[in-house]
């Protein structure tokens, strides 16, 4: 039976974001008039309830069975406009939208040539449109447990907030204990509290928990499988072993910047030049000396390997204000005749709480310099700084006994093997990428995958803690509703145009492609394919399509971009197809 | 899971904004009930207010928006809008909640939010929309912006002239214009009561009221305005559609002044209202993205740009040729037809007198007004800033004094977006916790009977 | 008044991404002695609004541009490219000190700074059996002004030819149609003439088919690597090839150096070029000779004095050269030779030595003198 598009078509203003740069409704008359079209309209905000509504009545009541949105990237809201149509019965496959922001009024100058191009890229959606077929949305069942990368304190906080949701929890972590950097702290900021007292009930309550299993000595060595179907290989020893789960979260962690790699600061020269890390170490004895005498003169230094982009580190790790703060507190409580200067950029005592530490801090005699300090040198048994206080205007030469280096935090060591394993982005600072900075800050690119703690970027205890219960909510979900839903734009192959090659499994980075047994022909697995198109690609005979980018759609596509027509025998009858299981 | 008949818990959420929201979302994506309680017509709360967020410069809108139509059509959320919860009572995975549903006036089922009420009515143009931070008007009857969830009007009592005066002329021009019938004066508030498992507080904040730094001409001079209101002014949605204009003129020298009740013993806000820097940043690019030939003052005690992606986008706005001077302004003054800021800059070692033509004051983040009723309400302690406090500072930053009961959001401290997102990601599992474990006493109870 | 438009010229040098945090006047070996702060300057030049004055900036002329400011600076602004910028300015309003003039203009004319006739800027190699360089010659060593016509300078080319000779190295010199590499010229702030002299020198290379290049001064070496077009001849300073040929033993050591040595690390080619170990690799190859470090060693070492035009400048303070604390400091390790390897530093280091009337304690030489003396 011959199908009939009966298209409709909305471009969205996005306020003025797009509307300042390109002629709205310029770009919905010349979309009134292309072929299938049925309605085209403008609107102010597509993606809100009322522009929603707007498209939802008209498949109603204009019997629309295909649908375009020109706005922004489908990123945004491809799943909010599927979800729309699908409410009132249309197959979400049938919508297409065309980029009319990232990829046209953001990029170029209002003009006629910028209103052209929307309407090039409207009018090539549509053409992909009549094509469309439905697809079926299909949901797997979730294994009920999760899997914790990494036992600091975001994965404690994790893996006992799953726990005692209800579901097991495997925690893996490579070292032989558990508490990660927290756990080598002495005191935290701004309440001086001993950290020994904060992390132990929790690493008690989760090697105790009876749905926890805790596996030190350990290591993620292989993934397979998918969101709800995570197949994770853990190496302890010699032994591996494979354990099934249906979320998993990365709880990694950080490592401190490497001093020696400043040096002009002398760290690994001078013995009197320590990091925070080594200090937290050396406070924890509770008697501060350095070479055999309670120092005298302490200096600490500020952004050493952040905010440095001679380095390549141009970030800012967030917590080493305070980590100092708390420090240099520690001294004048340690060594009460001390004289204790920090020497910083910007204080970034933001918050809660502090500010007020910071204030409590100076109040205890500490002293704050500006001045980023250039580098330090011997002066007999002492060492000195040399930087310019730039507040007084004048270099400065600050004689020490000792000398704290507030060392940044990079990435942890096997981050990029982890981001490997996982398929994990980074940020251009190295750390992993969320989905979304704003408001997706524990979701991953890979479904089922989520983010906790320092891995993600730097930051203090309870934005660990606070991140790491947000990664568990986020991978309870899953869990507690028992299914997830499972690509339907998947590979299929043309059996009868199909050699057999192995062409397309060589590519295929998620394994969902392999040789029938007996019938010759490749088979794509429909829950491990993700819909990337490689296969398709490479075929050399074009046996294989990728659903919802056929040959024929993309084609038609070009054709209007590039108003050129394909010769007749490449295309494929038009036809509504059943839905494709 | 679950036997089918069995009830299933539910949860309480106040306040619709973007930690509302979020909590909201996780839990019912969960499969729990959702109450989500807001007082204002539409959810949104303090992000619907912003043009651009840092550091991606993302429209707040866009990715505001398909988060409230989610929760205005999630079937697991039930959205009671311009509503107030009265009193919460019982214990951990019993608690009843009362709520006040106040009269918008409007019958919600026949209203298709075509604003034909609002441009009939006598006050059109002439109230101050809170929503624009006063920088622009509204009617009596009202949707705070385009995008509400849900997009129904209401009737603002405290402006409405029949509602304050008992008489509107001759004919309601409301009633007239309205082709659906949906104005009603009949409506009374309405009660409902519920039973929930659990409470997550997100109430939000308020912004310091700049009068009180008189010296830098807040309220005095129309030069000078606060950060939310240059937000609404930088907005599409706003009441100059975007154009950063003050009396029709587009400034040509901005200057911003920083901690305008953070950082403030003397005010009783010491605390750091941790967002400012990076708004005044973001700000700051605005400004020159959409100011031709516009020269931009950024002082600054401290540049917190603490955050992922912060200290790259202070580069970016320092390139663009923002001025950062180290220096809190002392005060704001008139010098003809332009406003002069007095400060030090401490780097220089100098006084400076910088001229202005648009002075913005970057105001803190402070609890809500009535944050005490709302701590009295529900038991909460406050700490001395009169944020909520969180049971500890370290190690539980969601739960709040009180067993069941979370917080989510600036209600606890100060925070930006994706700070929110997370911390109400974090209370929506505390309280999915309590939930799954209510429901597993639910079920053998239920079984048992 | 020196008035510059300082509005324009912050944004050229992308000074608004400065965040004043001091790293450079923290490390400016000349706010030892000068009132030289960058970034009070700096500071100065984005507050200005229109008009700048650059009179009341004498010490502008005290950079040596070392370039520890630009090497450690957190947001890669480069305030020794913003005072030679500054430099650019006043010299295209005329005012410049009379030495600088001097030596601008006798390499406009002579092709070296130094007023010598070019007839004789061969001179030095006349009996030494140099060949002058044609093409399909492996390497061009290219001398530079000061070993061509300063006497101390001539003897460090001197002992290069004799290394390299020695060495089995396929190379030859320019002689009198060697010219200026315009390093200082660019640094003086004289960017019209250094355009020409770049532009002069590579055509002469591209027509005589250099593909090869070392030099005695790290001062040619970086202007020639880092500044000059890339046009794929490969640029390198002597001691880069002398240490490789040391590790392919194509020379060995037959006599000993049997002294206690320090080796200052010339700015141009440590801190600016990152080339700390090979001169160290050269050193610790000869025998007898105990390499000892100085505390200012590598990225920390401290400028003579003698770069960014200072050969000709007096400058701020002139009677205490930095290159004095130097000696000091070389002299505190115990050493008894300074070791060197580039013309400037040895002739700043040998002059503050005889200043300070340590000739007895220590001397001042450059690798080239000491790996030849114990060929």
């Amino acid at each position: 039976m011959a199908f009939t598009p009966r298209i409709g078509v909305y471009i969205c203003h996005c306020g003025i974001n797009i509307a300042a740069t390109v002629d709205v409704k310029a770009v919905a008359a010349n979309a009134a008039g292309l072929p299938g079209v049925v309605v085209s309209r403008e609107y102010t905000y597509m993606c809100s309830d009322p522009g929603q509504g707007l498209i939802q009545n008209d498949i109603r009541e204009l019997n629309l069975n295909r649908v375009v949105v020109a706005s922004c990237s489908p990123r945004m809201h491809e799943p909010t406009f599927r979800a729309a149509v699908s409410q009132v019965g249309l197959n979400p496959y049938c919508f297409e939208m065309a980029n009319i922001r990232e990829q046209c009024s953001w990029v170029h100058p209002a003009g006629e040539l910028t209103t052209h191009k929307a309407m090039q890229l409207v009018a090539s959606a549509v053409a992909k449109a009549a094509l469309l077929q439905p697809l079926e949305q299909r949901r797997a069942s979730v294994t009920p447990a999760a899997l914790i990368m990494g036992g600091g304190i975001a994965g404690l906080q994790a893996a006992l907030d799953i726990g005692e949701a209800g579901f097991e929890v495997s925690l893996v972590e490579r070292s032989p204990a558990l508490g990660g950097h927290v756990a080598q702290l002495h005191r935290t900021f701004p309440t001086l509290e001993a950290t020994a007292d904060l992390i132990q009930p929790l690493i008690d309550r989760v090697t105790q928990h009876p749905r926890i299993r805790v596996l030190t000595g350990s290591e993620v060595v292989g993934l397979g499988g998918f969101v709800g179907n995570f197949k994770v290989s853990v190496r302890q020893g010699e032994e591996t072993s494979e354990i099934a789960v249906g979320t998993i979260v990365v709880a990694t962690g950080f490592e401190a910047f490497d001093a020696s790699r400043k040096p002009e600061l002398g760290y690994g020269q001078y013995p009197q030049v320590i990091t925070t890390a080594d200090f937290e170490r050396l406070s924890a004895s509770g008697d501060l000396q350095v070479s055999g005498k309670k120092p005298q003169r302490v200096v600490f230094i500020q952004c050493v390997g952040s905010r440095d982009q001679a380095l390549g580190n141009p970030y800012c790790s967030r917590v080493c204000c305070m980590v100092s703060a708390k420090q240099a507190r520690l001294v004048r409580d340690l060594v009460p005749e001390a004289e204790v200067n920090v020497f910083y950029m910007d204080v970034r005592a933001y918050g809660k709480g502090f500010e007020e530490f910071y204030d409590e801090v100076r109040k205890s005699g500490v002293i704050y310099r500006r001045g980023n300090p250039s580098e330090i040198l011997r002066r007999g048994e002492r060492v000195v700084v040399r930087a310019e206080d730039t507040l007084l205007g004048q270099p400065v030469e600050v004689e020490a006994d000792l000398v704290v280096l507030a060392v940044g935090m990079t990435p942890s060591r096997g981050t990029d093997v982890v981001a490997g394993l996982f398929k994990l982005a980074r940020s251009s600072d190295g750390f992993f990428m969320e989905a979304h900075p704003k408001l997706r800050p524990v979701e991953t690119s890979m479904a089922g995958i989520f983010l906790a703690g320092a891995c993600q970027g730097p930051k203090d205890i309870p934005e660990a803690i606070t991140q790491a219960r947000a990664a568990a909510a986020a991978a309870m979900i899953p869990l507690m509703r028992g299914t997830v839903p499972v690509e339907a734009a998947i590979s299929s192959v043309e059996e009868e145009m199909c050699a057999g090659c192995g062409q397309c499994a060589s590519l295929c980075t998620f394994g969902a492609l392999s040789l029938h047994p007996t019938r010759g022909v490749m088979t794509v697995n429909g829950v491990l394919c993700q819909g990337c198109g490689a296969c398709a690609t490479a075929c050399p005979s074009g046996a294989i399509s990728l659903k919802h980018f056929t040959f024929d759609q993309v084609m038609a596509q070009l054709e209007v971009v590039s108003g050129w027509a394909a010769p007749v025998a490449a295309r494929q009858p038009r036809e509504e197809q059943a839905i494709e299981a | 899971m679950t036997a089918p008949e069995a009830p299933k818990p539910a949860a309480l959420i106040i306040g619709g904004g973007i930690a509302g929201i979020q909590s909201a979302l996780d839990i019912a994506d969960a499969g729990f009930k959702v109450y989500l309680v807001e007082r204002s017509p539409s959810i949104g709360g303090r992000m619907s207010q912003l043009d651009k967020t840092f550091p991606t410069l993302d429209c707040s809108a866009c990715i505001l928006t398909p988060k409230m139509v989610d929760a205005g059509r999630h079937p697991n959320i039930e959205l009671l809008t311009y509503s107030e919860v009265t009193g919460v009572t019982g214990q951990p995975g019993a608690f009843h909640a009362c709520i006040k549903k106040k009269p918008r006036y409007v019958d919600v089922d026949k209203c298709s939010g075509c604003g034909l009420c609002a441009q009939a009515c006598r006050l059109t143009g002439k109230v101050r929309s809170d929503f624009n931070a006063g920088m622009g008007k509204r009617a009596a009857v009202y949707v705070p912006f385009p995008q509400a969830v849900p997009l129904k009007y209401t009737v603002d009592p405290n402006e409405c002239i029949f509602l304050t005066r008992g008489v509107c002329g001759k004919t309601f021009k409301c009633k007239d214009a309205c082709t659906a019938g949906a104005i009603n004066f009949d409506q009374k508030e309405e009660f409902v009561e519920v039973d929930v498992a659990t409470v997550i507080n997100a109430t939000g904040f308020d912004v310091f009221d700049a009068t009180r730094r008189p010296e830098l001409g807040y309220g005095v001079y129309p030069e000078v305005i606060t950060t939310l209101e240059f937000e609404r002014l930088a907005s599409a949605s706003g009441p100059t559609a975007g154009r950063i204009s003050l009396n029709g003129t587009l400034p040509t020298r901005v200057v911003f002044i920083p901690c305008v009740g953070s950082r403030d013993a003397g005010l009783d806000a010491p605390w750091c209202s941790r967002v400012c820097c990076m708004a005044v940043a973001k700000q700051a690019h605005l400004a020159h993205d959409r100011l031709p030939g516009v020269e931009i003052t950024v002082f600054y005690i401290d540049v917190r740009a603490f955050g992922k992606g912060f200290e790259e986008f202070y580069d970016r706005v320092r390139h663009e040729g923002v001025l950062y001077r180290k220096g809190l302004p002392s005060e704001v003054l008139r010098r003809g037809d332009h406003l002069v800021v007095r400060a030090e800059d401490m780097l220089l070692g100098e006084m400076v007198d910088v001229e202005a033509d648009l002075v913005v004051l970057a105001v803190g983040m402070a609890p809500r007004k009535d944050a005490t009723q709302v701590a009295e309400m529900l038991h909460l302690r406050q700490d001395e800033s009169g944020f909520f406090a969180e049971d500890h500072p370290k190690v539980r930053p969601v739960e709040s004094s009180q067993p069941g009961i979370f917080l989510a959001g600036c209600c606890q401290g100060p925070k930006d977006i994706p700070d929110t997102v997370a911390h109400a990601k974090a209370a929506a599992s505390a309280a999915m916790i309590l939930l799954a474990q209510t429901e597993k006493a639910m079920v053998t109870s239920y079984a048992a009977n | 008044m020196l008035q510059i438009e300082s509005r324009p010229f912050a944004r050229d040098h992308d000074l608004f991404a400065c965040v004043q945090c001091g790293k450079c006047t923290g490390g400016c070996p000349m706010t030892l002695k000068t009132k030289l702060n960058p970034r009070s300057l700096i500071l100065r030049l984005l507050t200005a609004g229109d008009g700048f004055d650059l009179e009341p900036f004498p010490e502008l002329w005290d950079c040596t541009t070392c370039s520890t400011c630009a090497t450690r600076c957190p947001k890669q602004v480069s305030p020794m490219e913003t005072i030679i910028g500054l430099r650019s300015a006043i010299v295209e309003k005329g005012h410049v000190h009379p030495n600088v003039k001097t030596a601008l203009e006798s390499t406009f004319r002579h092709g070296n700074p130094l007023s010598m006739p070019r007839e004789q800027r061969g001179a030095w190699a006349a009996d030494l059996g140099v060949k002058h360089y044609t093409a399909g010659t492996a390497y061009l060593y290219y001398v530079g002004c000061t070993p061509s016509y300063d006497p101390r300078g001539q003897k460090v080319a001197q002992a290069l030819v004799a290394l390299f000779s020695k060495g089995g190295v396929d190379f030859g010199i320019l002689g009198n149609d060697e010219n200026c590499c315009g390093s200082e010229v660019r640094r003086l702030g004289e960017a019209g003439l250094f355009e020409m002299v770049v532009e002069d020198n590579t055509g002469a290379y591209k027509e005589l088919g250099v593909t090869k290049m070392f030099t005695t001064s790290p001062h040619c070496y970086n202007v020639y690597r880092n500044e000059y077009p890339k046009n794929g001849m490969q640029v390198q300073h002597y001691t880069q090839v002398l240490a490789g040929l040391v590790a392919e033993k194509k020379i060995t050591f037959s006599g000993s150096l049997d002294k206690t040595v320090t080796y200052h690390d010339p700015c141009y080619l440590g801190k600016h070029n990152g080339i700390f170990d090979e001169p160290r690799a050269v050193l610790k190859a000869i025998p007898g000779l105990k390499l000892v470090e100085m505390d200012r060693s590598r990225e920390k070492s401290l400028c003579c004095e003698g770069g960014g035009g200072r050969m000709w400048l007096e400058g701020t303070n002139p009677a205490s050269r930095l290159a004095r604390m130097r000696v000091q400091e070389a002299v505190e390790t115990g050493a008894q030779i300074l070791a060197t390897a580039c013309p400037f530093c040895v002739l700043m280091l040998d002059e503050a030595v005889k200043n300070l009337n340590l000739e007895e304690k220590i001397r001042v030489m450059d690798i080239a003198e000491m790996a030849a003396q114990a060929l």
